[in-house]
């Protein structure tokens, strides 16, 4: 196709396509995100494509493989329209049912819809769901709407008319301000107001100035830059134009982990396809404007989501942060003025041109404006991508949204930030999730990892666990971050193996008061977090663990031992068949013993005892009752029925 | 260049723009601490033991002075009670790893650093990095770098190069704070040049 040379060629080239496409023609969306590719999305789209060949559909029905609509837990996703009917756990195997009910009988599918786990409801359309219902989706709506590989789609939802309405009716000066006054703020992990950030580097002398997307998502459990890298790349792209024209820089850079094939694979063909539209390159739709944009793979760093080794690494260097006390958007990429905002920032802008500051700022708290995705995971009953308006409670999100915590567990934590974030606790739990106010807790937004954990959780475990994670992660840079973290995670792994000592606790925060305040850069001052807000939280945990060598959350291995009560076994054989130690002693009509020195503590025994005996239980900071003696280790029914009337 | 005034340890001090505070002080005769400084390198700031107390304007910061570029009317404070815990931590830390190292007893006995505090790990190599960059930003040689990341990371001769420029250069030794360093050399050239050490050994 020829490249678009004006606005309005771009126009009618999007009403071209809108013309060609029937809003009442049924079109059968699945979704082709990693999650649901994973849980079989990809056989499920060749089943309707067969099945709608073999039924001579094919000229009636559309297919599409969209983008991640978040709701993971339940995929594959199917969204049929026009109806907008939403069918969960799709297979194969119901494609056929689905196309003669839903797209023939206009019927619906009852067993594959949204049941609400409290009232027990069922829900048709997709905004129906409670899991959808209870959110607000600016910048993941679009993902379910649009193939992510055609530009076509993007344009027929309206996508580059921000960048049009850029390129022709605004000043870079106008759009700068109003992403000032939009008051969006990096949502990355630091928060920083983007305006400001641009700004700087607009005004810094140097001619040739950077644009780049960071798409390094390396915490553990989060997955929304990848949503949005791989359901709707033009949208971020657009973001990074307009941010281009904005700062005067004609080069933009997308730095992605090499971890992503598939966003890999989607930034490169939505550069590719806004290339030949004209929509990057040289005079952009005829406005003198040019901009080219680069793809980076990562190769897995942790680190290199940090904005100074990001640059480091994207220079051909080892990734590792600059010491320097100067700001990246002034002196960054190879010393140029260089603007670094993550991926989710960049897809904010196009909104904001298109509906305007005042519309952004209406939506938010005080100081946190917008919408924000965070990753929902751990032990919640609905697991996926939720985008909330900032300023919703933890709690709305956890229990409305969420649908709470399954098997009627209790609420114990949950772990916001990515792994140098924070644990808050039950009685925080109206806190309003916004910038400023999870830091406040002790925690912090980072880039919207939401691990919610139970009563099952030991939150010295937990502190351990993230400590190695940022241990192992660490460049080895600076000496408070590689040797303090190793110290650390050396002394956590004591404590949950019921060595810690007295003083333990102490020299923990001396070493992250030593982290906190001499680490290079942003990751080391704030690795201690998984500590120092486990202990302000929840130190009787960690003092339990120390004084009474007792795990309260009954985790830690070491602390902890199973025993068969004798009053519960019915000598069912199951336990004894199951454990791969052969630590327990029994058989028939024999009630079960534990042989605590065999025993591996691999909680094989707790799982498999039936529910209705529930014989296997955890003991911790008190001696294993002495084996029952042997004489009386034989079940008779006699002696059954009189200890049930005991 | 314009001229800063700042005060470092209530000294008024005068500093040309663009030099570290290190470089001020040093010039006022002010003593810092440091490991992985040295003058013809690039600044590296990664022992972090040059950490000084700023403050700007009423607020206090810690920097790292290697680093931090003079300001104006900044105050400087070497020593606070803050920056010698952090310093003595620091050290302990490293102690672990090389806690013969002429240097760090030094800078142990100044902070009353316990060389015990921390589980030994007798990997000896303290990561400040002198050696690398002085045989890359100095020597131009590259025939000693950093392999792995974090806690798994450690220099390397690169046996190639090594052989060719080590032997008659060696600059590196002295920098070396512990005494990896020479035994990192002479195991690359024992495993890799058995003839180059044999050439050595007549000598």
């Amino acid at each position: 196709m020829a490249r678009l040379s004006s606005p309005e060629e771009l126009e009618n080239f999007r009403q071209e396509i809108l013309s060609k496409r029937d809003p009442n023609r049924p079109c059968i969306s699945i979704c082709a995100g990693a999650g649901c590719i994973a849980s079989g999305a990809d056989e499920v789209i060749e089943a309707f494509k067969a099945q709608i060949e073999k039924e001579g559909l094919t000229a009636k029905v559309d297919t599409k493989g969209t983008g991640c609509p978040g709701f993971c837990e339940r995929g594959p996703v199917v969204v049929i329209y026009p109806e907008e009917i939403c069918y969960l756990q799709v297979t194969a195997e119901d494609v056929p049912e689905i196309i003669s009910h839903t797209i023939k009988e206009k019927k619906v599918v009852e067993r594959l819809l949204f049941v609400d786990s409290v009232t027990g409801e069922k829900a048709i359309h997709e905004s129906d769901i409670s899991f959808y219902k209870n959110q607000e989706r600016n910048v993941l709506c679009n993902n379910i709407k649009i193939d992510s590989k055609s530009i076509d789609d993007y344009l027929a939802i309206g996508g580059y008319s921000a960048l049009t309405k850029v390129l022709s009716k605004m000043t870079d000066v106008e759009v700068l301000e109003e992403v000032k006054k939009s008051n969006l703020r990096g949502r990355g992990g630091a928060g920083f107001p983007a305006g400001r950030k641009w700004e700087g580097s607009r005004n810094a002398p140097e001619p040739i100035k950077y644009v780049i997307v960071n798409a390094d998502e390396g915490d553990p459990g989060a997955f929304m830059d990848r949503a949005l890298l791989e359901g709707n790349p033009h949208s971020i792209l657009e973001g990074l134009i307009i941010g281009g024209y904005a700062i005067g820089s004609h080069e933009g850079y997308f730095y992605v982990r090499q971890e992503y094939p598939l966003a890999v694979e989607n930034i490169n063909l939505a550069i590719k396809q806004a290339q030949e539209y004209g929509l990057l390159g040289e005079n952009i739709l005829g406005s003198g404007f040019d901009f080219k944009v680069f793809v980076h793979q990562g190769a897995g760093a942790f680190v290199c989501g940090e904005s100074t080794a990001l640059m480091t690494s994207l220079e051909g260097r080892v990734g590792e942060p600059r010491p320097k006390y100067t700001r990246s958007n002034i002196k960054g990429l190879w010393g140029r003025p260089s603007v670094l905002n993550n991926v989710e920032t960049w897809a904010n802008v196009p909104l904001i041109i298109n509906k305007g500051a005042d519309w952004f700022t209406q939506i938010g708290t005080e100081s946190s404006k917008g919408t924000k995705i965070f990753s929902l995971v751990g032990k919640i009953t609905n697991t996926g991508l939720v985008e909330v308006p900032m300023g919703m409670t933890l709690k709305d999100i956890i229990y409305k949204i969420g649908g709470g915590i399954p098997d009627g567990k209790k609420f114990k934590a949950v772990q916001t930030g990515g792994p140098s974030g924070g644990c808050i606790p039950e009685d925080q739990l109206d806190l309003k999730v916004g910038f400023d106010e999870l830091t406040k807790a002790g925690s912090m937004m980072g880039s919207g990892g939401m691990i919610v954990l139970d009563e099952d959780t030991c939150m010295v475990d937990v502190a351990r666990y993230f400590i190695n994670f940022l241990t192992d992660e660490s460049c080895g840079k600076c000496v408070p971050c590689r040797e303090g973290l190793r110290q650390m995670h050396r002394i956590l792994t004591n404590i949950t193996e019921g060595k810690g000592k007295e003083g333990d606790i102490e020299l923990l925060e001396e070493l992250s008061e030593t982290a906190v305040e001499a680490s290079l850069c942003a990751l080391g001052k704030s690795a201690p977090n998984p500590f120092l807000s486990t202990l302000r939280y929840f130190r009787d945990e960690y003092e339990a663990h120390i004084k009474e060598k007792r795990c309260p959350a009954l985790v830690c291995k070491e602390l902890i031992a199973y025993h068969i009560d004798p009053d519960k076994c019915t000598a069912c054989m199951i336990c004894l068949r199951k454990c791969p130690a052969d630590a327990i002693i029994g058989e028939k009509k024999k009630i079960h013993i534990v042989d605590q020195e065999k025993c591996t503590k691999c909680g094989t025994c707790f799982e498999v005892c039936p529910s209705k005996f529930g014989a296997v239980t955890k003991i911790s900071g008190e001696p294993v009752p002495e084996p029952i003696a042997e004489e009386k280790r034989t079940i008779t029914k006699k002696s059954k029925k009189e200890s049930k009337k005991k | 260049m314009s001229e800063i005034q700042l005060q470092i340890d209530g000294k008024e001090v005068k500093a040309k723009e663009g030099m570290t505070l290190l470089e001020a002080a040093q010039n006022a005769g002010i003593f810092i601490p440091t490991l992985c400084h040295h003058e013809k390198l690039e600044s590296f700031g990664g022992c972090r033991v040059c950490i000084v107390e700023v403050e700007v304007n009423g607020w206090t910061k810690l920097v790292v002075s290697c680093v931090y570029p003079v300001e104006e009317n900044i105050i400087v404070r070497t020593r606070s009670e803050k920056v010698d815990r952090i310093r003595k931590t620091i050290i302990e830390l490293l102690m672990a790893h090389a806690p013969d190292s002429p240097q760090l007893q030094d800078l142990a006995q100044e902070y009353g650093a316990d060389k015990d505090r921390f589980e030994k790990n007798a990997s000896f190599c303290i990561h400040c990095g002198l050696c690398v960059r002085y045989c890359a930003e100095v020597a131009k040689k590259n025939a000693i770098g950093f392999v792995g990341r974090g806690i798994n990371k450690e220099i390397s001769f690169i046996p190639e190069i090594a052989a060719k420029e080590c032997n008659d250069c060696k600059e590196c030794f002295p920098l070396c704070p512990t005494s990896y360093l020479q035994a990192a050399f002479v195991l690359v050239e024992a495993l890799s040049f058995p003839s180059s050490s044999e050439h050595e050994s007549e000598e």
